[in-house]
């Protein structure tokens, strides 16, 4: 082969990645700049808040930036007025670190009953016949067709003292119909409320793990003198475990920072750092204390997220 | 025909022809039904201690059935299977003394080599200290200590095979079962290995079921070759008596290249089949155990190596085994020259000849007319 025959093609691949190097750069760009503008703007402005003082004003806090006011020396002498009082103040009261440590707690106990449901349900829709798992598949993802806020909502009817749940108890003489269960409005409602809810983001990873099993692992393990219990426990789990961790995360994460599930289930002693913020807000208008604890939350979630991100890169490395 | 030895023979073992010598694996009348999908028919199949054994056959005959019916992972739908003196009817795969190595290899990809290769010592309990000494033995049994470390993604495919190989062995089953053991190598490599593992199976003194499709593989690794086709057995025997006599059209034909003539059986003395062929206006000869009924419709077969291509006809022929034809293509092989000669019924018939000396005198060259011819020993008439 001579130097042209090498050379032309080359340039022509040269012309052709630069188009689609500025091609990529749109595509990754269009969605940086969303993130941008709609989650890191208005998160700065909320840190902004989490720095200011409560004020009975509009907008209920001070100091408020206006450049237009005050042209760039006033708002760099502003800028001296923020402090850290709000953090100062989470820290006093230990009802935050409470609503936090519960709010942890409440999601990662959730978290493990859901994966100790959803492990054997998507085990049985990774080994089922092929042509019945699109159905059962639909049968998990139907749910997300109706509203979150109904479903939950339709927990309240089943839940509450005359209850669908306690009907069908003392109906078949389980439960004294003097005393019906007190479910609604206690932690357990808010359990039930976050496993229901959140299942189906355990299943789907899980889900996809396990189908891509290959089944003459289990063949070879059983050939290799294993018994189908011993199999699944030093093949199959450890080979579905980016599923386990992925569907952890995704029920772990949004649960920390629920908040309708225990507003609408929860009783008065469920603590969650949900309902806390929100009472920030609306009930006491303290919005840098409000800022700060979502401040907070979020730096909370940094760890888990991070954790994450580095178990999926290590698992896209691996080719698993 | 006696027993006269016919091709290389590779040592004196031969268990099958003794018929005091106890099977190690016994396959009693077996058929195996997948649904309406009859993979195995009524078949009968007996393999010796220390025996290299071949099933042989196009995909979908039935083969890998038969293997994973050894292995535990398919029960039969009727008869028996015995390994050993005892029935392995419906005993699990994890209790079967024998170990497989899969197509796919089928390695752990979450373990690396040493805990795929111990994993099955592992399971029967084996100490620490004893899978380590056993892991180290089979490594160097497939010369792979320096990747002890490595998970099977990093190693190249022939790495991959011999982990595989090494897990299997790993144990000492009483039989190892090997599914297309060599498929996913490259032809190099392949032969290589195929040699390896014959001598493997020498120093581990182990009986080798292997399954392929592949016939120049199992010719190469194998002591006995069963030739399958739909379910069935058509053949079991040692590979030159497969590629000498086979007994059929379909062996002859999955075996290497043949010239197959279809006749009609005359009478004649003994020891003697005599085939009239018709459209040729020529008569076959042939010495061989087979002699089918005179009167009775006849498939005669001989390889190209055993045909003679000469441009004059042969003295005394007198149109027994002698038949002309026209140089229709030829291939340079090297080594050897394939040709394909037209005959007048336009049958196409195919004859080697091996490059003994870099110069011939008398070049046979496209077109020309030439003689075809062979000995009454150098072909076989086929039972079916």
């Amino acid at each position: 082969m001579t130097a042209i025959d090498v050379a032309a093609p080359a340039s022509d691949a040269d012309t052709g990645a630069r188009t689609s190097a500025l091609g990529r750069l749109l595509v990754i760009g269009i969605p940086y700049a969303w993130m941008a503008f709609f989650f890191l703007v208005p998160f700065l402005i909320v840190v902004k808040i989490s720095f200011s003082e409560t004020a009975i004003a509009i907008p209920p806090y001070t100091p408020v930036f206006d450049f237009a006011v005050d042209g760039i020396a006033g708002t760099i002498a502003k800028l001296g007025e923020l402090s850290l009082a709000t953090y100062e103040f989470l820290t006093t009261d230990s009802l935050y670190w409470r609503s936090y440590l519960s709010s942890v707690w409440i999601a990662g106990t959730s978290t493990v009953i859901t994966l100790a449901i959803g492990y054997p349900l998507a085990y049985g829709m990774a080994r089922c016949p092929r042509e019945w798992r699109p159905m059962l598949l639909m049968m998990v993802i139907l749910p997300f067709w109706t509203s979150f806020l109904i479903r939950v909502y339709a927990w309240i009817g089943i839940l509450s003292r005359e209850g669908l749940l306690n009907k069908l108890l003392i109906s078949i003489g389980l439960v004294d119909p003097a005393q019906p269960l007190v479910i609604l409005s206690t932690t357990t409602a808010v359990y039930i409320g976050i496993v229901y809810s959140y299942l189906p983001f355990m299943v789907l990873p899980l889900y996809a793990s396990l189908e891509k099993l290959d089944e003459t692992l289990l063949e070879a393990a059983a050939d290799l003198g294993c018994t189908p219990w011993r199999a699944f426990w030093q093949v199959t789990f450890p080979l579905s475990l980016p599923g386990v961790i992925a569907g952890c995360f995704l029920v772990f994460i949004p649960a920390v920072g629920e908040f309708v599930i225990p507003d609408l289930l929860g009783g008065s002693e469920t603590l969650m750092i949900g309902k806390t913020l929100w009472t920030e807000f609306f009930n006491n208008r303290d919005w840098p204390v409000a800022s700060a604890v979502a401040v907070i939350l979020l730096l909370i979630l940094v760890i888990p997220i991070v954790l994450f991100q580095n178990q999926q890169a290590k698992a896209q490395e691996t080719g698993r | 025909m006696s027993k006269q030895a016919i091709g290389p023979i590779r040592r004196s073992f031969a268990p099958w022809d003794d018929p005091a010598a106890k099977p190690l694996i016994e396959y009693r009348g077996v058929t195996k039904r997948f649904g309406d999908f009859v993979a195995v028919e009524n078949l009968d199949l007996k393999i010796y201690t220390r025996e290299f054994f071949a099933l042989l056959g196009p995909s979908g005959c039935g083969k890998t059935t038969l293997m994973r019916m050894l292995a535990g992972f398919e029960d039969p739908t009727q008869g028996d299977v015995i390994l050993d003196g005892k029935s392995v009817v419906g005993v699990p795969p994890y209790r079967r003394p024998v170990n497989m190595m899969f197509q796919s290899y089928a390695l752990f990809p979450h373990m690396n080599v040493e805990q795929n290769i111990g994993f099955g010592l592992k399971q029967d309990g084996m100490s620490k200290a004893d899978i380590a000494v056993r892991v180290a033995e089979m490594l160097k049994l497939v010369k792979l200590e320096p990747f002890a470390k490595r998970k099977p993604h990093q190693l190249s495919g022939g790495q991959r095979q011999r982990v595989a190989l090494a897990r299997s062995l790993a144990k000492r089953p009483k039989v190892l079962l090997l599914d297309e053991p060599l498929g996913a190598l490259d032809k190099k490599l392949r032969q290589e290995t195929q040699f390896e593992l014959m001598d493997l199976q020498q120093e581990l003194g182990m009986t080798f079921l292997v399954v392929t499709h592949d016939q120049e593989e199992a010719m190469t690794v194998a002591d006995r070759i069963a030739v399958m086709d739909k379910g069935k057995i058509i053949q079991v025997a040692t590979p030159s008596e497969i590629y000498e006599q086979p007994n059929s059209r379909y062996v002859a034909s999955f075996i290497g290249d043949v010239n197959m003539f279809e006749g009609k059986t005359v009478p004649t003395a003994d020891g003697i089949t005599r085939i009239e062929c018709g459209a040729l206006g020529m008569a076959i000869e042939s010495e061989g155990s087979h002699k089918p009924a005179a009167g009775e419709a006849a498939w005669f077969a001989v390889r190209p190596e055993k045909v003679r291509l000469t441009s004059d006809a042969p003295p005394d022929a007198a149109g027994v085994n002698a038949v002309p034809g026209e140089v229709w293509d030829i291939a340079y092989l090297g080594d050897m020259s394939i040709f394909h000669v037209k005959l007048a019924n336009g049958q196409v018939m195919t004859a080697t000849r091996a490059n003994i000396s870099r110069i011939v005198d008398k070049p046979i060259g496209w077109d020309d007319k030439v003689w075809l011819s062979w000995d009454r020993n150098a072909g076989v008439v086929l039972q079916g």
